[in-house]
């Protein structure tokens, strides 16, 4: 009974409960800190808890719809509507499902981490307050099927980042970040508001499965594809509309920037929606497809070298964060390419995309550890300057061994998730445009080359005298470092299991229009 | 014709608005600009549904007619109450930069580069 409730309403759920326990961290924070903490711990958990149990009701059973003021999903399109579903609708599909848990998971990890590692900072009511109101935007954005309210959870998210990376104001360089994302990201939203007004004058719906099944692909159309397009593709970081990236994510608490991978993954993912869901096979798919996979290239190759001279630890992480998005545009690009040729698609573009769907799940883990282990050596020693790092690997043991999965995992070497991802990309795009492959495998390999730098200059050689005294990060910050690792590394020993159980029914939900359509408007599966 | 005026003004006012955001130095000019985008988009989507000769969309004791629609005006008041809250957001941002460098000229933001 309580089961079957939750499962019904899980889809409003994962919004509200975060949403609630934003605005009550400020309150709990004035009784006593440790409530608060577990407010926003239990929050989380609880979200984790409900986007697992949609999950696995989504693959089992298929699309779930939740319609807004209406007793049942059957409702979707009312009687006397005139076929348009007037209501707010969530449309869950397995895409959506895997981002839900991708999502909510990493923000349970990050949460452990940043309740230890904020401790001594000021202001946390609010900074949680935030924080959650970042979760919300994420979750809202990856479940909402009416893209004005993907409008709008793009907004919340977009405001609370802004906050958050502004919040250790650090003699205003932290400021100075967030006015540049702050701005880019704003102009970016109005475009995506003119597209969706244009949407509305043609198509007199806001739903997102109504507009794909209206859709007529004309000159309008195609305005209003490349302003989502340019503005989705700034916000995950794409080249050549990355550089707001390196500045936020080196200026943001640790734990923020980790949540900001997340936020970028969900951006991606509104970026395959629109393309695939709303224009599907109506658009020139070879040519748009293209153009993505030519985004894609550019960001792994600028991303990469950019990030090899780099002397501030968060920021080559930065800049490999905007190199590995261009693998997931990539993969998904060349899946796009070949979209409504059906052999094609079967030989290696449903591969592709599937590549590209599990480096996101992939990416946002390890990322994820990555920045949180810097997070963990700059709570112990201050600085972010790989120049005065050095013999770390004597007193922060646990630090170092999280760095060195989430390293290699960037670079793609066996056991671990990274290389089963980049393998399937690998192979797909071969099949596909050989040279692409190959500029793809040089990228890894300046990867490993970068992180190999990196680890040594922090972590080997003898104990430096001005770090003698440090010692290991709390336990809660291990603990929050160690849920990442471990999925890092389970998924890096099962990939086949992840794929087929995941992976591939994401994949073929994405590109399968005629399907999400007619769940949307029959009001679900 | 007449009624594609709204139109041209909202083309206008979104070349003014990114002229504005691209050519200023001063961050408050440039967070103005956002604002000019802001209202153009805004101004775009009332237009959109306005219909010849409507009336407000309120059902109780309306004339016989046409209204016009009513849901692009929600959107637009969502998209202000969302844009009063971004350009609270970049504001407290210039204080803040006006504060700790004692300029709110573009010039200054230099900081970050290394």
């Amino acid at each position: 009974m309580t089961t079957s409730f939750l499962v019904e309403h899980a889809p409003a759920l994962m919004v509200i409960v975060p949403l609630v326990a934003a605005f009550i961290s400020p309150l709990t924070q004035r009784f006593a800190p440790a409530v608060r903490s577990l407010l926003v711990g239990g929050a989380l958990a609880l979200t984790s808890a409900l986007a697992l149990l949609l999950a696995s009701d989504v693959f089992a059973h298929g699309t779930r719809i939740y319609v807004f003021g209406a007793q049942a999903a059957s409702l979707a399109v009312p009687a006397d509507s005139g076929g348009i579903p007037i209501r707010i609708i969530f449309a869950v599909d397995p895409m959506s499902a895997l981002m839900l848990v991708i999502s909510a998971v990493s923000a349970l990890a990050v949460v452990l981490y940043s309740l230890a590692a904020e401790r001594r900072h000021s202001g946390l009511g609010s900074f949680y307050t935030l924080f959650l109101l970042m979760v919300t935007g994420i979750l809202g954005m990856v479940s909402t099927g009416d893209i004005f309210n993907f409008f709008v959870f793009l907004e919340i998210l977009s405001i609370a980042s802004a906050g958050l990376i502004a919040f250790r104001v650090d003699g205003g360089v932290a400021v100075e970040a967030a006015i540049k994302y702050f701005v880019l990201s704003t102009i970016g939203a109005l475009a995506i508001l003119i597209a969706i007004g244009i949407y509305y004058g043609e198509y007199n719906a806001l739903n997102m499965a109504l507009i794909a099944q209206r859709m007529q692909f004309t000159l309008l159309d195609q305005l209003a594809l490349v302003l989502i397009v340019a503005a989705l593709a700034m916000k995950c970081g794409a080249v050549p509309m990355h550089f707001w990236t390196p500045d936020a994510y080196s200026m943001a608490p640790s734990s923020i920037t980790a949540l900001l991978v997340v936020a970028s993954q969900a951006s991606l993912y509104g970026l395959f929606r629109v393309a695939f869901t709303l224009y599907g096979i109506t658009l020139n798919a070879a040519c748009v497809g293209w153009l993505i996979i030519i985004l894609g290239v550019l960001s792994m190759v600028v991303g990469v070298t950019m990030a090899i001279p780099q002397k501030n630890v968060k920021r080559l992480m930065a800049y490999h964060a905007i190199s590995q998005t261009g693998y997931m545009l990539l993969g998904v690009g060349v899946g796009l390419a070949v979209l409504g040729n059906q052999p094609l698609l079967d030989t290696f573009g449903y591969m592709a995309m599937e590549g590209g769907i599990f480096h996101i799940i992939n990416h946002a883990m390890y990322k994820g550890l990555l920045f949180l282990t810097a997070g963990a050596i700059f709570y112990r020693i201050g600085t972010y300057d790989l120049n005065r790092m050095g013999g770390l690997g004597h007193s922060m043991k646990w630090t170092m061994v999280f760095f060195i999965i989430g390293a290699l995992a960037i670079a793609g070497i066996p056991p671990f998730n990274g290389f089963a991802s980049k393998l399937m990309i690998y192979e797909s795009v071969f099949a596909f445009n050989p040279i692409l492959s190959v500029i793809a495998m040089v990228v890894s390999i300046l990867t490993l080359a970068s992180f190999v730098k990196v680890f040594h200059s922090i972590f080997m050689g003898p104990v430096l005298p001005e770090f003698r005294d440090v010692r290991e990060v709390p336990a809660p910050m291990l603990a929050g470092m160690g849920i990442l690792a471990t999925i890092v590394i389970a998924f890096g020993l099962f990939p086949s299991t992840v794929v087929d159980c995941l992976i591939a029914p994401a994949a073929h939900a994405l590109a399968d229009q005629g399907t999400y359509i007619a769940a949307v408007l029959a009001g679900g599966a | 014709m007449i009624f594609n005026l709204p139109l041209v003004a909202v083309v206008a006012l979104v070349i003014i608005g990114l002229a504005t955001i691209v050519l200023k130095k001063n961050l408050i000019k440039i967070f103005l600009g956002i604002v000019v985008l802001e209202s153009a988009v805004n101004i775009f989507l009332v237009a959109l549904g306005y219909r010849e000769g409507g009336i407000a969309p309120i059902y109780t004791y309306a004339p016989a007619g046409t209204m016009v629609l009513p849901t692009p005006q929600a959107l637009t008041l969502t998209s202000i109450v969302i844009g009063v809250a971004t350009t609270a957001l970049l504001l407290s941002f210039a204080t803040v930069i006006w504060k700790k460098y004692g300029s709110i000229e573009v010039g200054f933001l230099r900081r970050l580069k290394e």
